[in-house]
């Protein structure tokens, strides 16, 4: 599980709970499963967009939990995906090569798109491929 | 002028200028009525004026039955809005910082959300009593220009305050914040030039009725 | 790197796959609090961008703006100089100094004359020119000419877009800010003591993506990180909603992280992102540090009353003028008074008691 950088110089209990988002955005995640059953539509949610009293970040990825599924991306730094235990939610945290947070989504969806191949990286992989095993043969 | 001028000057040089309209006016016709004085009472005192006289002050603060029974709509909504603006304007944690910065005293605060809920009644006993003013032939009759004056200046800081807090998106926050402390300052401005005085110059009547009543040894 | 190449042609020049570009423009548009549903379209601009000529000019200021800057992480000063934009020049940024610095600048202007960007941080001193300069130019000469071909100008910090500390009062210096001096080209305004350093290179970044100044406030400031005051994202409203305050910096309010109103937090009139984007990626910002707002991407935050003045004080002394008001109204009304009885004395003569003798006189 990504570690949320730790805002812990407040004692504990202080600020817990307190803007009362976790809720919301519980049912925010709710909705937007059943769109995805029903159309099949994705919705992605900014995490840093909303302010979370200290806390509650952790609370509300405590509450989604870990699935089964655990993948990492090498791109530009590392990206860590979670498919929590709700099947469709996914978490999503973006790290630079210097290991800050530059990106935290919840994505309700069938698959992330950055787990899926790219066309261009696609084309690119093919172009090296044929090279390579064109100089195998020479 | 940018929202951030107009709230540094209404906090500013805007408050000086009420405060000393307002202090000015009032002290000017408090001691004016002090030297007025009274009419010397020859008679040999028979019971204290000091006394009556303070009594007086306290016992005028409860309606007679008689009052009551004629006019119980001005008695309960002049109640309920005068001590709905005394809750208000004394005991909200924010009006409590700029006394003890004005004055040096301090006192605990009233929950905001009984602040917020005594700020609606009152507004809705002050509307009340315009609208009895203005429905009621005998006070319609009564009333001057000063009145309504005297009435909007005190509405004004409770309607502004309440949008204020709740930021009602009217005008920017700063805006009206500045506002809310404009209206002050206009309650402030008039307040020496209306029958708004009776703040002041209702303690000096009730106790010269209950000193003379108490000189003669009368209950008053 | 070549100036003609697009950022995406760049980027995978140097190895970065479409995945990685992606990944960027997820965390672009996250910076740049545009919401997820936008990613396709900054992927297909930035696809297409062209890196623009960027100078940055410091007048009078602490270099605080360059400090937050470089702090910025997403993406890195560094990613920022060598992949996003051409900043061609910079004082404490460049290698070059001197006369060898100055052609730089001249060049980059001419090269570009019309397209560059223009960023400035610091105020410009107008009382005397001579306060503050570069290799012997004012600054106020400076940004009048280099402002002539610039596509657009963005103040970066609270004294290049409203004057800052050197603004404040007596303003010795005749400090003034970029809009002052400025009147013909569009401006953005990226005020606070120093801007969140995200912020800084989110705008940069939107004016890169779009090749368009992003949508501004009254005072010429993005509203996408402007927009909302922080009062009204402030995890400690409830409080102050409950009336609940701290009273002072140590009690017990403080250490329960009560509201800091009473302490003088300027939240309530104060507009950026430090409730939401916060500090230090995302780390913490004042109001959750225990100190209360200063209002500081504000005008005249340094003349506003005081830090620690709560918005409901009076910011001049009031309790001196009362003094005064009541000893001059009693003065007054004495001297009204005693007036009021010489009056009502006269009177009562004139209309003086009738004697026997009088009326023995008379008929």
């Amino acid at each position: 599980m990504p570690c949320v950088t730790d805002t812990a110089s407040l004692p504990a209990g202080a600020g817990e709970n307190l803007t009362h988002n976790v809720q919301p955005l519980l049912h925010e995640i709710r909705h937007a499963l059943a769109k995805l059953l029903e159309d099949g539509d994705g919705t992605v949610i900014d995490l840093r967009s909303l302010p979370l009293a200290p806390g509650e970040e952790q609370k509300l990825l405590d509450e989604l939990d870990q699935g089964e599924v655990t993948a990492q991306i090498q791109a530009l730094g590392p990206t860590e995906i979670i498919e929590t235990r709700y099947p469709g939610v996914w978490v999503v945290v973006h790290f630079n090569n210097d290991n800050e947070v530059v990106g935290k989504f919840i994505e309700v969806c069938h698959i992330p798109a950055l787990l899926c191949s790219q066309q261009e990286d696609i084309r690119e992989g093919l172009e090296r491929l044929s090279h390579h095993l064109l100089e195998a043969t020479t | 002028m940018t929202e951030t001028e107009l709230l540094l000057w209404v906090r500013g040089p805007a408050l000086q200028v009420a405060t000393v309209i307002f202090l000015v006016g009032v002290a000017v016709r408090f001691i004016e009525i002090l030297m007025l004085g009274r009419q010397k009472d020859l008679a040999e005192a028979r019971g204290s004026a000091l006394a009556g006289g303070l009594r007086t002050i306290v016992t005028r603060s409860v309606p007679d039955r008689g009052t009551l029974q004629r006019s119980t709509f001005n008695v309960v909504a002049g109640y309920v809005f005068h001590v709905g603006f005394f809750v208000v304007l004394l005991f909200f944690a924010p009006h409590i910082l700029l006394f003890h910065e004005v004055l040096g005293l301090n006192w605990p605060a009233l929950p905001t959300p009984v602040i917020d809920a005594t700020t609606v009644v009152t507004i809705i006993a002050l509307l009340a009593v315009l609208v009895h003013r203005v429905l009621h032939p005998v006070m319609r009759f009564l009333s001057r220009f000063q009145d309504y004056l005297a009435w909007l200046v005190t509405i004004l800081p409770l309607v502004t305050g309440y949008l204020a807090f709740h930021r009602v998106g009217v005008a920017p926050p700063p805006t009206l914040i500045a506002i809310h402390i404009l209206s002050v300052e206009l309650l402030m401005v008039v307040f020496p030039f209306t029958k708004l005085m009776h703040a002041v110059t209702l303690f000096m009547a009730r106790y010269y009725n209950g000193a003379i009543a108490g000189y003669k040894g009368v209950k008053s | 790197m070549s100036k003609d190449e697009t950022l995406g042609e760049a980027l995978r020049q140097q190895g970065i796959s479409r995945r990685g570009f992606l990944k960027f423009c997820a965390a672009t548009a996250s910076m740049m609090a545009l919401p997820p549903s936008m990613v396709p379209a900054i992927a297909a601009a930035l696809e297409k961008a062209r890196r623009p000529s960027v100078i940055w000019l410091s007048f009078q200021e602490c270099t605080g703006c360059t400090e937050s800057l470089t702090r910025s992480h997403s993406p890195t000063v560094e990613g920022l100089i060598f992949d996003v934009i051409s900043l061609d020049y910079h004082h404490t940024l460049q290698a070059a100094s001197g006369t060898a610095a100055e052609a730089a600048r001249e060049t980059a202007i001419e090269e570009n004359y019309g397209k560059y960007l223009l960023i400035v941080d610091g105020s410009i001193p107008t009382a005397n020119p001579g306060y503050s300069t570069i290799a012997g130019v004012s600054n106020v000469d400076m940004l009048k000419e280099v402002a002539k071909g610039a596509a657009a100008i963005v103040a970066v910090g609270s004294c290049a877009a409203f004057g800052g500390i050197p603004h404040a009062h007596p303003n010795p210096t005749g400090a003034v800010s970029v809009s002052d001096l400025v009147k013909d080209k569009p401006i953005i305004n990226v005020p606070g003591c120093p801007p969140i350093p995200v912020v800084i290179s989110g705008v940069l970044l939107h004016y890169l993506t779009f090749g368009a100044i992003p949508e501004l406030d009254s005072l010429s400031r993005p509203k996408a990180y402007y927009g909302q005051s922080i009062h009204d994202r402030c995890y400690r409203r409830p409080f102050y909603d409950k009336g609940l305050f701290a009273e002072g910096f140590d009690d017990e309010g403080a250490k329960k992280g009560w509201c800091l109103y009473k302490l003088g937090c300027k939240g309530p009139t104060t507009y950026n992102a430090c409730a939401t984007t916060k500090w230090n990626a995302g780390t913490s910002f004042p109001i959750e540090s225990g100190h209360p707002c200063l209002g500081c991407s504000e005008p005249d935050f340094w003349d506003g009353g005081g830090f620690y003045k709560a918005l409901s004080m009076p910011t001049e002394d009031i309790s001196r003028t009362a003094v005064y008001a009541i000893g001059a109204g009693a003065a007054a009304g004495v001297a009204l008074g005693a007036l009021n009885r010489a009056k009502k004395a006269k009177a009562t003569k004139a209309h003086e008691k009738v004697t026997i003798n009088d009326l023995e006189k008379g008929n």
